[in-house]
């Protein structure tokens, strides 16, 4: 069957893309781009299709830029959310250096964007939601009066869940926070729980703006006396006690009686920290900790039995009296019976640091118990629209950006080639390679018939032997002039496949280098660099294993490139 | 581009398999695809998926899975766009969609795949130019017969409930074979909204959200005209105010955002709300529009929960009187609450004010059925549970009366037949098209409103 949707249209636009002619002349290029995007018969995948050929094309001038962004416009109404992202994506782009533009764009995509959120179809919706949070990182306010679409409903799965509550609390401002608070109170009794520990965590992340209300939810929470519910406010406590200091009144007023209900690592281990830092507020502490060291026996974890150990030291500076018994027998548990080396060797550096004075472990325990800033790093200011713009309506939103990184770094293993750096004026000059001829041109060998092999392995002595064994078969002088960097000449060898067998230290005079390499034959080069400051000259030494002209030449040209190119880059 | 796309059966059987690029894996693609998607951890969405340098995205459709691979960082709103659009497909020209009619209709299956993807890039997938290409005739399983349509039901609605069984009249293949032409002339339009609401527990309205569609099935001959007339109060967006042609008939029915399809024709929009449209056989999607916030006609429940709670002796009662505001004509079906539950609530005893009532425990939620729903009725529950006291001595943050954290809040799912929430309705339905046969065409236009989010919190 002919390629009835689009093809015209994309051979009709290749062309205006290609074709200077058309470019210079700018009503032309008009009319072509006119022709494209009127074209009857494109159907709604010929228009995304056309939208991403666009994304190619860099305008001339900031007229045609505007002329292209008014002829689209039609194409941000469409019907189809896969079209109205795809130009919401090219406006971005095109619209990079006109934040106000893309303000407005992002203003117009709301609509779709919120009709999809609340789609029938799940996967649109869970897809429509990550590119809200991608949004919101740069414009927070943004659907901030929308807040009631963002509310889960029972029957919904659970990623979409997740993805909302997310959403809820990038968004939350002051009309809405009180809102948006109850409705999150709802679901931390989730019978999910990991729903509802989403939640809790939620309500955590927005405690650090509104504190007071959050705190006072949170507390409720505690009632409840749930395992699963009462780690994760525990741990919330924690995160919230060090970035809120504020708070730490309400915090110590509330966790009496949680240790009952706590029995994960995680949960345990915020607990006992918690105890051990604000100790002093609260007045069951050393109660609560005598507990956990009778039964430090039959702890499986030894994270918890650190924790313990090192809140205990800490309650013991500011409450010796009630401390001092069980922290000696903690001690004398954790050197005699424990079998947890880490934990050994906690105790004996604690019970040595107790020998050498009291003030010397206040000095070193007595760190500060919260640490406002960290907040301010934990979530970075709002990034600007262009640093996702071009992975809008890509599938980076949908796995989140770390994910992405992974995904792609085992991805580009898998097509290892050399990568030269890209050629900047590819989109300018507008050819259409088609990303298959692109990678085949890369890969074309550049240092013509020697091929280095990567990766060989020769130890020092076995290059000495040879190295004193083998007679000279090449020598010269390159001219070097100034200041030696070994890391990146090192750097630079690596790439071509040479490797350094040593080197001087940076500085040193004389400079001197040993250099290692082998063909796909199995014939070896070894190389000498000297490099005398006095006569700024390099002086280049090459011996051979095996007699070859033909290699050897090409050898020699191969490093001299990559010495000139470095005295290059140093100029 | 696309590399792959097969659909799985529920279960992870391959009903169909197709590698366009040859370019990845081999069959066992599908197969690795339904074991990464069970083995997959509760918070990962399932949507799209990785697996050594290949992208899987998939929809769910009438229990199939289908699925789509892909290399490279394609457009996934586009992809997710297409997938809809191979269902609606298939559904076009097997009848409908599942594991039933895929598996008779292989042949055909394959035949629509080649034409529609070439080399993994979409050609067509209008269902009208796709006719030219495709030979091979779909395989019914049973004769249609015009008895079934007694009980029409609706092609296109997903309700939770299919209990409305599925009609068979707009479940048959658009290309029918070409000798019964009699039954060719039919045409269904649905009105289908989906209301989301949530209410706060002093009865306060809280949220309103409406999505509606406008989807037409049409089994006529290709090109020809139709008329949709709407409701002449129709309007849209806030500033808008169409001044009613009979006053003091209330206010205009309004929405806040319309979409139309690229192929209606607006002439008529603006003066007499009439779209014009020359549709193709199969399914299409005339017109979608949202509206929230402000609801014309009252809501069409409303709940008065009471619930005491004897802290003490754990003992929890909870009494639900749900009250349908409806018309008085109007009926609710498949009404369903779901009521979550504090931890640990093991027995239920129950007094249900009619009989066919049915309230049960699961998990850890109460959920009470009401299979129909009189408009302007009451029906009442009363429910009584053991809570489990939690361990330890009582906590001090919470006064007694208070109900126990946990419990609610109530959702309702149900289905509205004949009605709209946003009073929109089509007034006509007119077809410029003389037919040649004996027939004249059948029109069906039914309305429907279903949610299954209607939050009450208590």
């Amino acid at each position: 069957m002919p390629y009835l949707g689009s093809e015209d249209v994309v051979k009709e636009l290749k062309k205006a893309l290609c074709n200077p002619h058309i470019q210079a002349d700018r009503l032309r290029y008009r009319n072509v781009i006119q022709r494209v995007i009127r074209m009857s018969k494109l159907d709604q995948w010929g228009q995304a299709e056309v939208l991403n050929f666009l994304l190619r094309y860099q305008p001339r001038s900031e007229e045609e830029l505007f002329d292209i962004l008014n002829l689209l416009d039609s194409f941000l109404k469409s019907g189809s959310p896969g079209v109205v992202m795809g130009a919401t994506k090219l406006f971005l782009i095109l619209a990079k250096k006109f934040p106000h533009v893309q303000t407005d764009v992002l203003v117009r995509v709301k609509g779709p964007l919120l009709a999809a959120c609340s789609s029938e179809s799940r996967e649109l919706c869970f897809v429509a939601l990550c590119h809200v949070r991608q949004i919101l990182h740069s414009l927070p306010g943004h659907f901030s009066s929308h807040y009631k679409k963002f509310f889960c409903s029972y029957s919904e799965p659970h990623y979409i869940k997740l993805q909302k509550v997310e959403v809820l609390c990038e968004l939350v401002n002051d009309e809405n926070v009180q809102q948006v608070l109850e409705e999150l109170r709802g679901y931390c009794t989730d019978v999910s729980a990991d729903f509802a520990q989403a939640a809790i965590f939620a309500i955590g992340s927005i405690a650090r703006t509104y504190t007071d209300q959050c705190v006072q939810i949170l507390t409720e929470l505690l009632g409840l006396r749930q395992e699963h519910i009462t780690t994760v406010v525990v741990q919330t406590f924690r995160d919230l006690v060090w970035l809120c200091p504020q708070c730490t009144e309400a915090v110590c007023q509330a966790l009496p009686g949680c240790e009952e209900n706590i029995q994960d690592s995680e949960g345990k281990q915020a607990l006992i920290w918690l105890l051990g830092v604000h100790g002093e507020r609260i007045p069951n502490a050393p109660y609560v900790l005598e507990d956990f060291v009778e039964n430090v026996k039959s702890e499986t974890f030894p994270a918890v039995k650190m924790e313990l150990l090192t809140a205990l030291l800490r309650l013991f500076l500011s409450r010796p009296a009630e401390c001092q018994d069980m922290l000696g027998r903690l001690l004398y548990y954790c050197i005699e019976e424990e079998k947890d080396m880490a934990v050994r060797d906690r105790g004996l550096f604690y019970y040595r640091l107790l020998l050498v004075g009291i003030d010397e472990v206040k000095r070193i325990l007595c760190s500060p118990k919260s640490d406002p800033t960290l907040g301010l790093l934990e979530d970075p200011a709002e990034r600007p629209v262009n640093s996702w713009a071009s992975d809008f309506n890509t599938l980076v939103p949908v796995y989140g950006k770390s994910r992405w990184a992974t995904i792609s770094k085992c991805h580009g293993a898998e097509r290892c080639g050399p990568e030269l750096p890209k050629t900047s004026s590819f989109a300018a000059s507008g050819p259409l390679i088609p990303e298959e001829n692109k990678e085949r041109v890369q890969e074309v060998p550049d240092s013509g018939t020697l091929m280095l092999v990567p990766n060989l392995q020769l130890t020092a002595d076995y290059f000495e032997k040879t190295w004193l064994s083998l007679k000279v078969a090449h020598q010269q002088v390159l001219p070097w002039q100034g200041e030696f960097h070994p890391d990146t000449l090192q750097m630079a060898l690596q790439v071509v496949n040479i490797q350094t067998i040593a080197m001087s230290r940076a500085g040193a005079r004389p400079w001197k280098a040993y250099l290692s390499a082998q063909d796909d034959t199995g014939c070896l080069f070894l190389t000498e660099l000297l490099w005398k400051p006095e006569n700024s000259e390099m002086q280049i030494s090459v011996k051979q294993n095996e007699t070859r002209t033909e290699t050897l030449k090409s050898f020699i040209s191969v490093l001299e490139t990559v010495i000139g190119t470095i005295e290059e880059i140093k100029s | 581009m696309i590399s792959q796309f097969f659909i799985l059966s529920s279960k992870g059987d391959p009903l169909i398999y197709k590698d366009f690029r040859g370019d990845s894996g081999g069959r066992d693609v599908a197969e690795l695809f339904y074991r990464k998607l069970t083995g997959l951890p509760g918070d990962e969405s399932p949507v799209v998926m990785h697996h050594e340098g290949r992208h899987f995205i998939h929809i769910r459709h009438s229990g199939l899975y289908l699925v789509v691979t892909t290399s490279e960082n394609v457009s996934p709103f586009g992809l997710l766009e297409l997938l809809s659009r191979l269902a609606t497909l298939l559904g076009d020209y097997c009848g409908s969609l599942g594991e039933g009619t895929i598996s008779r209709n292989v042949a055909l299956v394959y035949e629509l795949l080649d034409e529609v993807l070439d080399y993994g890039y979409v050609q067509t997938t209008s269902t009208e130019m796709l006719r030219n290409f495709i030979q091979t005739e779909a395989v019914v399983s049973k004769p249609f017969s015009l008895f079934d349509l007694s009980s029409v039901g609706l092609f296109g609605a997903e309700t939770q409930q299919s209990k409305v069984a599925p009609s068979s009249a707009a479940s048959r293949p658009v290309l029918s074979s070409r000798s019964d032409q009699s039954q060719k002339n039919e045409v269904f339009l649905d009105v289908v909204e989906r209301l989301s609401v949530l209410i706060a527990s002093n009865g306060s309205l809280l949220k309103v959200d409406v999505q509606g569609e406008i989807r037409l099935k049409s089994f006529l001959p290709s090109g020809s005209e139709m008329r949709i007339g709407l409701t002449e109060e129709f309007c849209v967006g806030k500033s808008e105010l169409r001044v009613s042609l009979f006053p003091g008939y209330g206010p205009g029915i309004r929405v806040d955002e319309v979409s139309f399809h690229s192929f209606v024709n607006l002439d008529e929009f603006e003066s007499h709300r009439i779209l014009r449209l020359q549709p193709p056989q199969g399914e299409l999607t005339v017109m979608r529009y949202q509206l929230s916030d402000d609801l014309p006609s009252p809501l069409p429940f409303r709940l008065f929960p009471s619930v005491q709670w004897d802290r003490g002796s754990g003992r929890l009662q909870v009494y639900l009187k749900l009250r349908c505001d409806l018309p008085l004509k109007s009926q609710a079906l498949n009404v369903r609450l779901h009521l979550p539950l504090p931890r640990g609530v093991i027995s239920l005893s129950q007094e249900l004010s009619s009989p066919e009532q049915k309230a049960e425990l699961a998990e850890g939620a109460l959920r009470w059925d009401l299979p129909r729903v009189q408009g302007g009725s009451q029906l009442s529950g009363l429910f009584q549970m053991d809570v489990p006291r939690p361990p330890g001595p009582p906590s001090h943050g919470l006064s007694t009366s208070a109900p126990p954290l946990g419990l609610g809040p109530a959702s309702l799912s149900f289905e509205l037949p004949r009605h709209t929430c946003s009073g929109l309705q089509v007034r006509f339905l007119r077809l410029a098209f003389r037919p040649c046969g004996n027939a004249n065409p059948h029109k069906w236009v039914r309305h429907l409103s279903h949610s299954d989010a209607y939050v009450i919190r208590i």
